[in-house]
C-alpha cells in the first residue's frame, strides 16, 4: 500500500468563516509531509478534522483505504492515527511514565473485571507495558526523567514527552502540530533526528504542522502550503521556496512591484 | 527477629504493609478496648461515611465531575434494601446486592443527561436530581409511608444468626470498607483508573490518546452510586429506621466536604475526611450551641492552609503499577524459569 491519507474535497465552515476551504491531499506511505502556512491558515483545523475534533462541512477523509470521516476522536486513535498538541497538553499531575502508559492501548483499554480480580497474569501484562513505555521514552530522550511530574518538566522536554505520548498509542500515523515551537536551535537538531527516527526505524509516518522554515525545509519529503484556508503550493522543499504565491502568502503583494519602481 | 525488623524499615512498602496491619488489627480490637454503644456507634456512623465518601470520590475526586446529590443514592440504597428485607424478607447480604445494582441504575440515568454537562452546571443537575428524590420519598406514601419513614427494618442475618449487638454491626462495616479500600485500591491503580483521571484532567486530551470519555464518566457514575447504595442498605439495617430526614442535601453537602477536605482523588484523604467530620461535631458536643460555628471556622481554616485536604493527591503513589515489586517479581519469573 502506498497511500496513507487522503483527504477529498475537504471544507470546514464556523458560522460566516470558511477555515479550510476545499481542499484534497494525498499522503504516500513512509513520507514526512509538512503543513505550512502563515498564522490563520487553518493548519490547525485541518488538524483538528483528521483526529477527529472536528467533523468536515464537506469532503471526506480516507485513512488506509477505509473512510474514516465519521468516526470519533477516540476512534481514530484506535486505526492508528495519533497527535500533539500546539499548546502542550500533557497530563501535568502524571509522571512521564505515567504519561505514556495511559496512551497505551493495552493500559487504558484495561478490563475493569480483571481490574478488580487482578492475578498474576495481568501482572505479567502490566509490566510489558511499562517496558515498551520505557522503550518509548529511551527513543524520546527522557529515560532518566521517567518519575518526574510532567509539569516540572522544562518546555522542550514536555514537548518531547507529548511526541512520545503520541507514539505510546501505536501509531501509523503521528500529526505534530508545531513540534519545534519554543525549543531552541540544539533542541531542533535533535527534534530532528527524532522524527527521523521516528519513520526511519519505527516506520511510522509523519505530517507536522511548523513555522521555523529551516527546520521544516530540511525535514520534510513534501510541504504543502495553506493561505486563507485554500491549499495553495505542493511540492518538494525546493519547489516551495521559489514559488511566487508562496512568497506573497507570506510576505505580501507589490513588494517587488515597490522596488521596481 | 531483629534482622525481620531491620528488614522492615529498609523496605518502605514492607513498612507500609506492617502499618497497615497494625491499624486493621487495632480497628478490630476496638470493641474490646471501648466497649462502650456510643464509642460503637460513632465508629459504625464513620464506616458508613467512610464508604459514601469514597463512593464520591470516584466521580468528583478521580473523574473530575462534581455532584451535589450523592445523598440521593444513598437514600435510594437505603429504600430499596428496607423495602426488600422488610417487606419480601429477603436476606440482608442479598438485598445488598440489590441495592447496589438498583442505586447503580440509577447513577446510570443520572449519568446519561449530564455527560454534556461539566463543572456548575452538572452540579446543578445533580442538586435538582436530589432534590427530586427526596421529595420522592416524602410523598409516595404507599411505598415509603412517607415523612413518617419506614420502621422495624430488619438486622442482618447469616443463616439464621442475626446480628443485633452493636459490636456485630461494627465488624460488619469494618469488614465492608476493608473490602471498598481493597477494590477501590485495585481499581485507581490500574490503567482503568488512569483513564479516568485523564478525563479530569483533560478531556480533549484522553480523547486524542484514545480514551472514550463517556464510557469512563458512566461506568464512574454507576459504582460510585452503587456503593452509595450499599452504605444505604446497611444503615437502613443497622438503624431499623429511614425517614427520608436523613437524605437530604445537607448530606450530599457533608459527604463532599469530607471528599474534598480529605484530599479529592486520594484513598486514604477519604478516610480521614469521613473520620474526622463524623468525629469533629461529636468532640465538639461540649460546647453544644457553638459547635457547628467552631466546626464551620475549622473548615475555612482547613481550606485557606491546606487546600489540598489531609491527605491530597501529591501524596499519590506515582507509580501505579507498583513497578518495583513487580520487576522483582518479574525477575523471580525468570530465575525460576
Amino acid at each position: 500500500m502506498s497511500e496513507i491519507l487522503r483527504a477529498n474535497n475537504v471544507s470546514m465552515v464556523f458560522g460566516g468563516l470558511t477555515a479550510v476551504d476545499n481542499i484534497s491531499l494525498a499522503m504516500e506511505d513512509n513520507e514526512i509531509l509538512s503543513l505550512i502556512g502563515p498564522n490563520g491558515a487553518g493548519k490547525t483545523t485541518f488538524f483538528n478534522m483528521l483526529t477527529g475534533v472536528y467533523k468536515p462541512t464537506t469532503g471526506n477523509i480516507i485513512f488506509m483505504d477505509e473512510d474514516i470521516t465519521h468516526l470519533k476522536a477516540h476512534q481514530r486513535v484506535a486505526k492508528g492515527i495519533s497527535r500533539t498538541f500546539q499548546n502542550i497538553r500533557l497530563f501535568k499531575d502524571m509522571t512521564a511514565l505515567e504519561n505514556l502508559m495511559v496512551a497505551h492501548p493495552r493500559c487504558n483499554q484495561e478490563n475493569l473485571a480483571r481490574v478488580l480480580l487482578g492475578g498474576r497474569k495481568l501482572k505479567m501484562q502490566r509490566q510489558a507495558i511499562v517496558e515498551e513505555c520505557e522503550e518509548i521514552l529511551e527513543i524520546v530522550g527522557l529515560k532518566e526523567k521517567e518519575g518526574e511530574l510532567a509539569t516540572n518538566l522544562p518546555y522542550g522536554k514536555q514537548r518531547l514527552l507529548e511526541i512520545g505520548r503520541a507514539l505510546a498509542t501505536d501509531p501509523k500515523l503521528v500529526l505534530l502540530d508545531e513540534p519545534g515551537a519554543g525549543m531552541n536551535s540544539v533542541e531542533k537538531e535533535e527534534l530532528t533526528a527524532l522524527i527521523r527516527h521516528i519513520t526511519e526505524k519505527m516506520g511510522k509516518n509523519v505530517l507536522l504542522i511548523e513555522h521555523d522554515m529551516k527546520f521544516v525545509m530540511g525535514i520534510s519529503d513534501r510541504i504543502l502550503v495553506l493561505d486563507h484556508g485554500e491549499l495553495i503550493a505542493n511540492g518538494v522543499p525546493r519547489e516551495i521556496q521559489t514559488n511566487p504565491q508562496v512568497i506573497e502568502a507570506y510576505l505580501g503583494k507589490g513588494m517587488i512591484d515597490d522596488e521596481e519602481e | 527477629m531483629q534482622s525481620i525488623i531491620i528488614d522492615l524499615f529498609q523496605k518502605p512498602g514492607q513498612y507500609k504493609k506492617v502499618a497497615g496491619f497494625i491499624l486493621v488489627a487495632l480497628l478490630a480490637a476496638f470493641p474490646y478496648i471501648y466497649f462502650n454503644n456510643y464509642y460503637l456507634h460513632i465508629a459504625i456512623l464513620v464506616g458508613i461515611f467512610v464508604i459514601l465518601s469514597l463512593s464520591l470520590n470516584l466521580i468528583t475526586g478521580f473523574t473530575g465531575q462534581l455532584c451535589l446529590g450523592h445523598a440521593a443514592f444513598y437514600g435510594v440504597g437505603a429504600y430499596v434494601g428496607a423495602l426488600l428485607m422488610k417487606n419480601l424478607q429477603m436476606n440482608f447480604f442479598l438485598a445488598l446486592i440489590v441495592s447496589f445494582l438498583v442505586t447503580g441504575l440509577f447513577g446510570l440515568l443520572l449519568g446519561i443527561p449530564t455527560l454534556r454537562l461539566r463543572g456548575d452546571y452538572l452540579a446543578i443537575v445533580t442538586l435538582g436530581f436530589g432534590e427530586i428524590v427526596r421529595l420522592v420519598f416524602i410523598n409516595w406514601e404507599e411505598v415509603t409511608n412517607g415523612p413518617m419513614g419506614l420502621r422495624s427494618i430488619p438486622a442482618p442475618s447469616i443463616m439464621g444468626f442475626v446480628l443485633k449487638e452493636r459490636y456485630m454491626f461494627y465488624y460488619l462495616i469494618l469488614i465492608m470498607v476493608l473490602l471498598v479500600l481493597f477494590l477501590m485500591n485495585r481499581l485507581i491503580n490500574s490503567g482503568f483508573g488512569m483513564a479516568m483521571q485523564t478525563i479530569k484532567a483533560d478531556e480533549i486530551a484522553a480523547e486524542s490518546i484514545g480514551i472514550y470519555p463517556v464510557k469512563y464518566k458512566l461506568i464512574a457514575f454507576i459504582l460510585s452510586s452503587g456503593l452509595a447504595g450499599v452504605a444505604g442498605c446497611f444503615y437502613a439495617s443497622y438503624v431499623s429506621y429511614i425517614s427520608p430526614t436523613t437524605f437530604v442535601y445537607n448530606t450530599s453537602v457533608t459527604i463532599l466536604a469530607m471528599v474534598v477536605l480529605g484530599g479529592l482523588g486520594s484513598l486514604a484523604g477519604s478516610v480521614i475526611g469521613a473520620a474526622v467530620l463524623t468525629l469533629i461535631p461529636e468532640v465538639l458536643r461540649f460546647i453544644s450551641d457553638y459547635r457547628m460555628l467552631l466546626f464551620g471556622a475549622l473548615m475555612v481554616l482547613m481550606m485557606i492552609f491546606k487546600p489540598e485536604g489531609f491527605w491530597g493527591v501529591s501524596k499519590r503513589v506515582k507509580n501505579i503499577y507498583k513497578l518495583k515489586a513487580g520487576r522483582r517479581h518479574h525477575e523471580r519469573d525468570i530465575k525460576s524459569q
